[in-house]
């Protein structure tokens, strides 16, 4: 495979938020990308779809997650955590 | 302008096969929800529900009946009976012309189009039984119900996802206001616990795998019901006449839409929806004693509810008691409003609040009398039932006690 996690998610957020994924920040927030909650679980849909994972994730306890969607950086790491964990299994 | 009282209940749901067990239940505060059984379940993400256990189709209809019933029909139909029954009104006469049925559903025969889409997808079969069309759609069960008993007035279904039943209930409320009807026979019913009803809901992330914990700061989401209740609404001077036991006057309903988001809640629109039922009855905010909350145990619904009660109520917010029974029989979606119309009936007949349960701890957000755990014995004159629609779509039913 020739595109890392990074590339992908990047690449799957900057689809949702209708932006150009060079302007995607590794410290942007959901809401410096725009994405309300309707964007973000169809984030975590193409990125469970992308990769084969399942996230844990419920939108009405999203502090409670393990899924860490405090920034682009977080969502990057948590999916690169699933990718190996699903690998290792 | 006439006036509108209920003269019949009748239901199906988690909690019992009738409104004497339900309104038990709501006494008890027992909770109907648990792990579903159903085909599949071992892939689905959310294992439980409430769904109706020991339902055995073959003991209230027979097969040429089976085969044109889906589920949320059948449901509708044993509701019906139970109401119609006590009523006491036969529609053979010049009656039947004059009442009609107005039903919600938000998605009639869901276990129809997910049976028969496994027949041709899954298995791969290029045919379906003839009836499948006149099973799924979303007006069989009201039109089941004129057939079964003569009620040949004006006859519909309204579909607005989780407020179906309030907004049912509400224009047959005004059909039997304006003079239109005489009576109507009116509620709703659901039922989406299939692989499919269940998987679709699976997606949007926002039900609970353990309790439905309507207003608890541990809430973590809703759990789907099934059922049906359906009730006759007539009109007061036409119930009074024959002597019929009267048990609750409908007094007021209000709809708004927020023309906001086509998920997330509304306080505004809400807030809109409870005032509008109010100034509709003729009701000040004082003359409430109890809200039948919507409360679906979601972060945002149960947070944006409460702050419309507060808007609405100021200082009275206070003093009233607000509860969700879905917790104990789930959201029964397009059905919802009408299974929890019986608690508002009870709230003023039996001067029993139905409690709301799986309550644990006191969310800052939601910082109202939501009768935790235990049902409690209180006085009301006049109840409130809310239904806030996906979609933004709102309506609120006010009942009082006859007069």
């Amino acid at each position: 495979m020739t595109h890392t996690v990074k590339d992908r998610v990047i690449a799957i957020l900057a689809e949702q938020a209708v932006m150009d994924v060079s302007d995607i920040r590794m410290e942007d927030t959901l809401q410096d990308l725009g994405l309300d909650s309707l964007g973000l679980v169809e984030s975590i849909f193409a990125i469970e779809e992308a990769f084969d994972i399942s996230v844990p994730f419920n939108a009405n306890e999203p502090g409670k997650s393990d899924f860490d969607i405090s920034s682009v950086a977080a969502i990057i790491a948590a999916v690169e955590s699933l990718v190996s964990r699903q690998q290792a299994a | 302008m006439k006036r509108v009282v209920i003269t019949g209940a009748g239901t199906i749901n988690a909690l019992a096969h009738d409104v004497k067990g339900t309104l038990a239940a709501f006494r008890e505060g027992r909770c109907g929800i648990g792990p579903l059984e159903i085909r599949d379940r071992d892939r689905l993400s959310i294992q439980i529900g409430g769904q109706v256990h020991n339902w055995n189709p073959d003991s209230h209809f027979n097969r040429q009946q089976i085969v044109l019933y889906d589920k949320f029909t059948q449901f509708t139909l044993l509701a019906a009976k139970e109401a119609i029954g006590q009523s006491g009104l036969n529609f053979d006469g010049h009656l039947g012309y004059d009442t009609g049925v107005v039903l919600g559903t938000a998605a009639g025969g869901v276990n129809t189009w997910d049976e028969n889409y496994r027949t041709v997808y899954e298995e791969g079969k290029n045919r379906v039984h003839p009836f499948v069309v006149p099973k799924l759609m979303n007006n069989a069960a009201a039109s089941h119900i004129s057939m079964e008993y003569n009620l040949k007035g004006p006859s519909f279904t309204v579909s607005t996802a989780c407020a179906s039943s309030n907004h049912a209930m509400g224009q047959a409320f005004h059909m039997v206001r304006s003079g239109m009807c005489r009576a109507m026979v009116t509620g709703g019913s659901e039922s989406m616990l299939c692989f499919g009803g269940i998987k679709a809901w699976e997606g949007l992330r926002v039900m609970s795998k353990d309790a439905c914990r309507p207003f608890s700061l541990t809430r973590n989401g809703m759990v789907q019901g099934e059922g049906a209740a359906v009730f006759v609404f007539e009109e007061y001077e036409h119930a009074a006449r024959r002597g019929a036991e009267i048990l609750a006057e409908v007094v007021g309903f209000a709809m708004t839409s927020d023309a906001g988001d086509i998920v997330m809640p509304s306080q505004q629109g809400a807030a809109r929806a409870i005032a509008g039922a109010l100034r509709d009855a003729g009701l000040n905010p004082e003359d409430i004693g109890y809200i039948n909350a919507h409360g679906t145990g979601t972060a945002a619904n149960d947070r944006t509810e409460c702050a419309a009660v507060a808007d609405v109520f100021g200082h009275h917010a206070d003093r009233l008691m607000i509860s969700s029974t879905k917790s104990m029989h789930g959201h029964l979606i397009g059905g919802t409003g009408a299974v929890e119309l019986l608690a508002c009936i009870m709230a003023l007949r039996d001067g029993v609040i139905a409690p709301t349960i799986g309550y644990e701890e006191p969310d800052p957000e939601c910082a109202l009398d939501v009768v935790p755990n235990v049902a409690r014995e209180a006085r009301v004159t006049a109840v409130l039932s809310n239904a806030f629609a996906f979609g933004g779509l709102n309506a609120v039913i006010a009942l009082r006690q006859p007069r």
